[in-house]
């Protein structure tokens, strides 16, 4: 038997070098295209992520949903495969496909063995650059996605998800989840998709990433290779995502918004309002903020409404810094009986952080290190490492962002977070949006000063 | 296919270091070879909610686990299924003492920080866990309805679902949970996988000097499915057919049968067809319900694999304006032709080939569910042999058509529950002659 340990105190594990974020190396294909370029060797995995400057927020007028309708086809068929000859080519080098539309971007991942890095790559270019968009097949997509949609009625948290957005940004490209609306959807042709790839997904404003078990040269190789005969032209300025022309949102429907689901054993609550772009100068502070706040399992909302009164599985907050101001969102699924007096201690806690209760010399230390000394578990896989250089991409950032990330909220103090509390959070004007038992939960929730809660339908 | 280091320290605790030095960061892994298996009727839902206990204190740090590992630039977690409870930690290398430190004194010395008032506000927390994942969920009920007619037994350990009934867990005494912890969480029940950036040797050592000190528990004793009747292996050849109304706006069916336990003959033949049926795009009922015929919205197939026992399931959501009944014949007509004919070559290649890059998948974290460390001690626990990996791997890559179409034929023919979930007051949208499922 080894002597004992000390159990009188906890070990104190010592501060590590700063771990460094992999090289990124910067290429461009003699057909335009640019490049990223990540050496990450040790499994023999590489994934392959093609990001584009278009999303959701592309959608024209009447038309919510083109965008994902769109990019939801590109893995239907090519002009020179079915659907099915596709997929049955990706299975065969067990490739994992992936298509995420958000508001501002719309990425394609592709990740694949080492050993099949050339035909995966040349399969990401035939599904975005050549898809087949015949008739039918857009039908069927479309006609799949209304169902889903249909389908989302009945889940508590999508409800609230899409009424929060509409609430926050009445009229504006942010206002509807990617997925558009019953009507909208409903509307779209080919003839509609067609248009959209051509003025959208154009690899002129993409930037491809590679990252994996390959060198930079072998990746750029295997790039010229597989997008050699792919046209690469800018896509059209009118739907690349531009902050300076999305304006900003009108004010909110309401708020406090209420949609009844009958007998529901919980509400699904979402508060917030609309808040800061990415490129707020006080975006680390604002990091710093959101973690004491309801970022993390030891946050103050979610210590409360789980920890100490049991109300809920788990509360968190989010600050969703978009190219133009994103939402700020509290959300959590609390059982009914709890619903207003939750919102109330929301919206206090919102409140209190930057005014009678700033964050303390603990929760700071802990909110900092918790982004920090984390930070080298965020880069070992491909796919992590290269959706980490999209969002450089995406926003402009630096190559060395990374590496100054951790510098940067090293020197967030609490004067920093109770000033990007006062600039960023507003109790005030936050709008609740709760799914819930109406007949439960509507006397408590008028109590709360938010004016008569508007009601929708789910 | 991993390298690693085994050795049983004399309380009987398994321990395992994998050593990989891509990234300054190491795994620490526990696994608890209790789930809700060990459960008995009435009391139902306390390995998972023991589960939640585990974060909030031991005897030395009598506060909640999340804080200090999270200043240390940790993540962390835990999970309870039927078989067992794992628990996890990532950390940079330089805090490995304190999660052995926290790790080993919640198996050590849990109790006396064990408290009424921790126990109340977490049965709370799993209550509303419960609500928000099964109960106001569409379809959410229907994994108790399939676990209570798959094994239909009241006593059979996979009868009831992991989370448990609502009334026992109302039910749990604080009792319960103490005496839970001193049957099932100690050394000679458990399994500590280490993966990361550490050296072998030093780091057995440090785990000697953690967890040697802990006393060996009494022998816990194998579950067995028990000696009642499979009642469900003598229902009619159109097997068991029940109901559930529900807030949802699509009908959905659920068809499930018994198949083989997990690593048991035929379990991963079984991952083959259910490859072949529904798994992408160009599988049988993918192509056939939603491509082609567009009578579904969706379709999924699973072999689930247990440690007792496995099942089957084939999931499909109707179309607007199709019922449940087209799906089951179309359904029932794939599996006639995949029995009768078998796949073809190219199925079986697409197939290997997805499970083969899994694999390699699978390799690129150390941590957290499903990492190195997870498998590592996946394999030791359900078959004594960390590196079991390579003869895993090895069952799929014997998988011939032949044995798909044998699988097909012989697993997936009576016997069967079929779960018709339907829109609120749209019963007679079930398969004809279901009757209501009892849930709760």
């Amino acid at each position: 038997m080894t002597p004992g340990i000390d159990r009188s105190r906890l070990p104190e594990p010592e501060l590590l070098p700063t771990v460094r974020f992999p090289s990124v190396r910067v290429a461009r294909l003699s057909s335009g295209l640019a490049m990223r370029t990540v050496e990450h060797p040790g499994v023999p995995v590489v994934t392959f992520l093609l990001t584009m400057p278009v999303g959701s927020a592309s959608d024209p007028a009447g038309q919510a949903g083109l965008a994902a309708l769109t990019a939801d086809l590109f893995d239907e068929g090519s002009d020179a495969r079915t659907a099915l000859e596709l997929h049955a080519a990706l299975d065969r080098i067990g490739a994992r496909l992936g298509t995420a539309v958000g508001s501002d971007t719309t990425m394609v991942s592709l990740t694949t063995l080492s050993r099949c890095a050339v035909e995966g790559l040349a399969l990401l270019a035939e599904i975005v650059a050549r898809p087949r968009f015949d008739e039918t097949d857009v039908d069927r997509v479309r006609d799949l996605r209304l169902s889903r949609l249909r389908q989302l009625r009945t889940v508590p948290g999508a409800v609230a998800d899409r009424i929060f957005l509409e609430s926050l940004y009445p009229g504006h490209p942010y206002g509807h989840l990617g997925i558009g609306t019953a009507t909208s959807l409903a509307g779209l042709t080919a003839a509609n998709v067609v248009w959209f790839h051509q003025a959208a997904y154009q690899l002129g404003s993409a930037t491809l990433i590679a990252v994996g078990a390959l060198t930079h040269d072998a990746f750029v190789e295997a790039a010229e290779q597989a997008f050699d005969d792919v046209p690469v032209r800018a896509a059209d300025d009118a739907v690349v995502v531009d902050p300076a022309r999305l304006g900003p949102p009108g004010p909110p429907l309401a708020r406090l918004v209420l949609v009844d689901r009958p007998g529901a054993v919980q509400s699904e609550v979402r508060v917030g309002h609309v808040a800061a772009a990415r490129r707020t100068p006080d975006y680390h502070a604002l990091q710093v903020l959101n973690m004491t706040l309801g970022g993390q399992f030891v946050s103050r909302l979610n210590l409360s409404l789980r920890e100490e009164k049991g109300y809920t599985y788990g509360v968190r907050t989010a600050f969703d810094c978009r190219l133009a101001p994103g939402p700020f969102t509290m959300q959590g699924s609390v059982q009914s009986g709890a619903t207003a007096e939750v919102v109330g201690e929301v919206l206090a806690q919102l409140a209190a952080i930057g005014g009678d209760r700033p964050v303390t010399p603990a929760e700071l230390d802990l909110a900092r290190a918790a982004l920090t000394r984390g930070f080298a578990r965020g880069f070992e896989t491909a796919g992590q490492v290269a959706r980490a250089v999209a969002q450089l991409v995406i926003h402009g950032l630096p190559e060395n962002y990374y590496d100054r990330f951790v510098m940067r909220v090293e020197a967030v103090d609490a004067l920093a977070v109770t000033a990007a509390a006062n600039v960023h959070l507003h109790a005030n004007r936050a709008v609740a949006v709760v799914v819930g038992p109406a007949d439960q939960i509507a006397s408590g929730l008028r109590a709360l000063d938010l004016g008569d809660p508007a009601r929708m339908d789910p | 296919m991993l390298d690693y280091t085994k050795i049983s320290l004399e309380n009987g605790l398994d321990v395992i270091v994998h050593e990989d030095h891509r990234c300054p960061i190491v795994a620490v892994n526990l696994w608890y070879h209790v789930g809700s298996k060990n459960e008995s009727p009435g009391r139902t839902g306390l390995a998972h909610l023991f589960e939640h206990l585990m974060f909030e204190g031991s005897a030395h740090h009598d506060s909640g686990y999340f804080a200090p590992l999270q200043q240390a630039g940790g993540a962390l977690n835990g999970s309870t299924n039927c078989d067992r409870t794992n628990y996890w930690e990532a950390v940079p290398t330089s805090a490995l003492d304190l999660a052995l430190w926290l790790e080993s004194d919640r198996m050590g010395y849990l109790l006396p920080a064990l408290t009424a008032a921790k126990f109340e506000n977490q049965r709370n927390v799993v209550l509303n866990e419960r609500r928000q994942h099964y109960e106001n969920q569409p379809y959410g009920m229907a994994l108790m309805a399939l676990m209570a007619a798959v094994f239909p037994t009241a006593h059979h350990p996979y009868h009831w679902t992991t989370i448990g009934e609502s009334v026992d867990v109302r039910a749990a005494t604080l009792e319960e949970a103490h005496a839970f912890f001193r049957t099932y969480y100690h050394p000679g029940n458990a399994s500590l996988a280490l993966a990361g950036d550490v050296e072998t040797r030093p780091v057995l050592e440090k785990v000697r000097r953690y967890f040697e000190e802990i006393p060996a528990g009494p022998v816990v004793p194998p579950v067995a499915e028990g000696a009642g009747p499979m009642v469900l292996n003598e229902a009619p050849p159109d097997g068991i057919r029940l109901l559930l109304e529900d807030r949802v706006e699509l009908p959905r069916l659920y068809l499930a049968w018994r198949t083989p336990r997990l690593f048991g003959t035929g379990d991963a033949g079984m991952d083959m067809v259910a490859e072949v049926l529904a798994g992408g795009k160009t599988s049988r009922l993918y192509r056939t319900l939603v491509h082609e015929r567009r009578i579904a919205t969706d379709v999924s197939a699973a072999q689930n694999s247990r440690e007792l026992a496995g099942w089957f399931c084939i999931t499909a959501t109707a179309a607007p304006g199709h019922e449940l009944y087209e799906l089951e014949q179309v359904i029932g007509d794939e599996l006639a032709a995949l029995a009768d004919a078998g796949p073809d070559a190219g199925e079986i290649e697409r197939g290997l080939a997805q499970v083969e890059a899994q694999f390699v998948y699978r390799l690129q974290t150390v941590g957290g569910f499903n990492g190195r460390s997870d498998q590592l001690n996946a394999y030791n626990v359900y078959t004594g042999d960390p590196g079991f990996m390579t003869q895993d791997r090895e069952r799929y890559r014997e998988t011939t058509p032949a044995l798909v179409r044998e699988l097909a034929a012989g697993q997936l023919s009576g016997g069967r529950v079929a779960l018709s979930i339907v829109p609120d007051g749209s019963a007679n949208r079930a398969l004809a002659g279901s009757t209501p499922a009892e849930v709760s």
